[in-house]
């Protein structure tokens, strides 16, 4: 789960990191009382996903009634398919220098990694290719978490020796997210060292492990709900489906989520697109599958439905009898095909032909027919 | 002859009274696998689809001399099954288990380090099979035909489908290895190719890689150094959607690997082919 700037920060305050002044406001009344009280503001969008600035969702506010029309504008707008649903009204800092303090998973060492440069601010992907020396890197150990004088190192290696004190302090608070909050990534940045000395989170971003959200209950119904989300994942989601929304006009049915994506594939490979994709997991039970096809077929941009199922000992007549069903309970009029494969595969391809449902021998097949189908169906 | 698992494997099962332990160890059994026991903490000193269950692995390895393990338990309790397993003596450990912390399994990678001889495979991953001879995991055993191919994947299904082709096509596989999807897992795609490479009876390779990390990278950076398997990869996942990035961290460290492009070029410039679709593996293979 991706936290929101505001949520982000409310973390790290509550390990003791300092942020801003600032208050959430859902309406633009709520960010106007949100500068009466904190003065000049930045009014931030809350999307979980980078580039907002450039997207136009921060504006500086001197006053209320500009804080009012700023957030008028920015609640409610769209930055890369996120709506906006309220925004983050801070006290901006007197800014000295910016810092980059982070740390994610790196996949390929298989251990968290912890990062800190001097050059913090919009360019660090920058920063990382052409100066990496500049990044100063550690990896903690991950039973223990990282010592002092690691951190030292650290702080030295990055050029920020003058600053040892107060940022070996603010990683050690940071790191505490790993452990109490399965976070995998943690951004600050910029970390801000305003003119005064003091080092505060300017930004904040936070991902915390959803593999690890039975033992983090109260982040997710503290956080979970703000963001309205896509509909169509929503409702999957209460069915125990895995669902992707995207924006073409088939409608993708798999098992695993690697058939899902070779299937994908296909699809753009015959020339079509993907309206949406859903992952039905092991086995292909009728009660999932018929789940399944209720809600790709919610997203009314779907003209055509491909299924690709690989059964191994799942028996393909008995997907066949499902699916057919299905779609007679749901009074399915699109075209739909369906690549079967496992045990008795032929039967299960002859009762679909019975029933007016295109098998295909193969995946590729498959998708070529589901693509011209529905090139027709669109006439 | 195959990698890692032959007819000489003595197998465990850690959760083996649960439905999918039992279901799983019983399909094992099925098809010819050394199973000699099970835990299942409480329930040491009972019988269970005919094998003695142990409360702890110490006392199964100890009564049994298993060496390899199958882990069915839940995800609170896998990263601790691993490390059990580890320092109980066993060399080859196979979970199974989907959804365990990345936090736990990064402690786990951790603590093996302490235990060289300990192969771990997956978490999150079917498994691996020896077909004709013995598996360990949830790879169905009929789709699958003993020869000269040995199959490395990081997903579930597209092994089944590629296996089944290949079985289809009368070329048979040496070992199937699913080595799982999560970003910290046990063996890599570099680590099963260098078995492979040592394995006589394999003279062919499939690679099934998809978007993510960078571990197809490396294994195309192994291959370049000169191979003696005729090998074919394929990526799935070129037309995913980006994940909707957030911040900066995982690109500082990944750059541009990743992607389904950067994979396959990686894999071509060492020579490799590169099916575009999983109908063509068979076709290249040949």
């Amino acid at each position: 789960m991706k936290l929101l700037e505001y949520q982000a920060k409310e973390v790290l305050a509550s390990l003791g990191i300092a942020i801003p002044p600032g208050k959430v406001a859902r309406t633009p009344d709520e960010a106007a009382a949100a500068c009466a009280e904190l003065g000049p503001v930045a009014v931030k969008a809350q999307v979980p996903v980078g580039g907002r600035g450039k997207a136009g969702g921060i504006k500086l506010a001197r006053t209320p009634d500009e804080a009012r029309a700023a957030a008028a504008q920015i609640i409610g707008m769209d930055i890369k398919g996120f709506k906006v649903p309220l925004v983050y009204c801070e006290t901006a800092l007197e800014i000295d220098r910016e810092i980059y303090l982070g740390f994610t998973v790196d996949r390929d060492a298989r251990a968290n990694i912890l990062m800190l440069s001097a050059k913090g601010g919009m360019e660090i992907e920058q920063v990382a290719e052409e100066s990496p020396e500049s990044i100063a890197r550690l990896y903690p150990n991950p039973w223990r978490g990282p010592l002092d004088f690691e951190l030292t190192q650290l702080v030295y290696e990055a050029g920020l020796g003058e600053l040892a004190r107060p940022l070996t302090s603010l990683i050690k608070k940071l790191y505490r997210a790993i452990p109490e909050l399965d976070a995998v990534t943690a951004e600050i940045n910029p970390l801000v060292v305003t003119k005064s000395g003091e080092v505060i989170a300017g930004d904040a971003k936070l991902e915390v492990d959803e593999s690890a959200a039975w033992r983090h209950k109260d982040l997710e119904q503290r956080y979970g709900g703000v963001l309205e989300g896509d509909p169509f994942e929503v409702e999957a989601k209460k069915l125990g489906l895995t669902y992707v929304s995207l924006d073409g006009e088939i409608g993708i049915i798999g098992n695993g989520a690697g058939l899902c994506m070779s299937t994908l594939d296909l699809v753009q490979r015959a020339g079509g697109h993907a309206a949406n994709f859903c992952d039905i997991g092991g086995g292909a039970k009728a009660e999932v599958v018929q789940n399944a096809l209720a809600v790709i077929l919610m997203n009314p941009r779907v003209r055509g439905v491909l299924m690709n199922v690989f059964g191994g000992i799942t028996r393909g007549d008995e997907v066949a009898k499902g699916l057919v069903a299905a779609r007679d309970n749901l009074k399915m009029q699109l075209p739909l095909v369906v690549r079967l494969s496992g045990t008795r595969e032929a039967e299960g391809r002859k009762i679909l032909k019975e029933n007016g449902i295109e098998p295909g021998a193969n995946a590729w097949e498959a998708a070529q027919k589901i693509v011209e189908l529905t090139r027709v169906a669109a006439k | 002859m195959s990698i890692l698992l032959d007819a000489s494997s003595r197998v465990i099962v850690q959760g083996i009274t649960g439905r999918e332990g039992t279901f799983h160890a019983e399909q094992m059994q099925a098809m010819g696998t050394r199973v000699v026991g099970g835990t299942s903490p409480g329930k040491g000193g009972t019988a269970h689809i005919g094998v003695p269950v142990f409360n702890t692995v110490a006392d199964a390895v100890k009564a049994t001399d298993a060496n390899a393990s199958g882990i069915f338990v839940p995800p609170p309790f896998a990263a601790d099954a691993i490390m059990e397993a580890a320092a109980s003596g066993i060399t080859l450990i196979v979970c199974i288990t989907e959804g365990i912390p990345i936090q736990e399994m990064i402690k786990v990678k951790d603590f093996l380090r302490g235990y060289p001889a300990a192969r771990l495979i997956g978490a999150n991953c079917p498994g691996l099979i020896t077909p004709g001879v013995a598996k360990i995991g949830i790879i169905p055993q009929n789709i699958t035909s003993s020869g000269p191919v040995g199959l490395v994947s990081r997903s579930g299904t597209l092994t089944y489908e590629v296996a089944s082709a290949l079985s289809a096509s009368g070329l048979g596989q040496s070992t199937i290895v699913g080595i799982g999807g999560d970003p910290v897992l046990g063996l890599t795609f570099r680590d099963v190719i260098e078995l492979f490479e040592q394995d006589p009876a394999t003279t062919h390779l499939v690679v099934i890689g998809e978007i993510g990390g960078s571990d197809e990278e490396r294994a195309a950076e192994l291959l370049a150094r000169g191979s003696r398997l005729k090998t074919v990869a394929f990526i799935s996942g070129r037309t995913a959607p980006e994940g909707k990035r957030m911040g900066h961290a995982g690109a500082i460290i990944s750059g541009n690997r990743g992607t389904a492009k950067s994979k396959e070029e990686a894999f071509r410039k060492a020579g490799v082919a590169v099916a575009e679709t999983t109908d063509e593996i068979v076709g290249l293979l040949r």
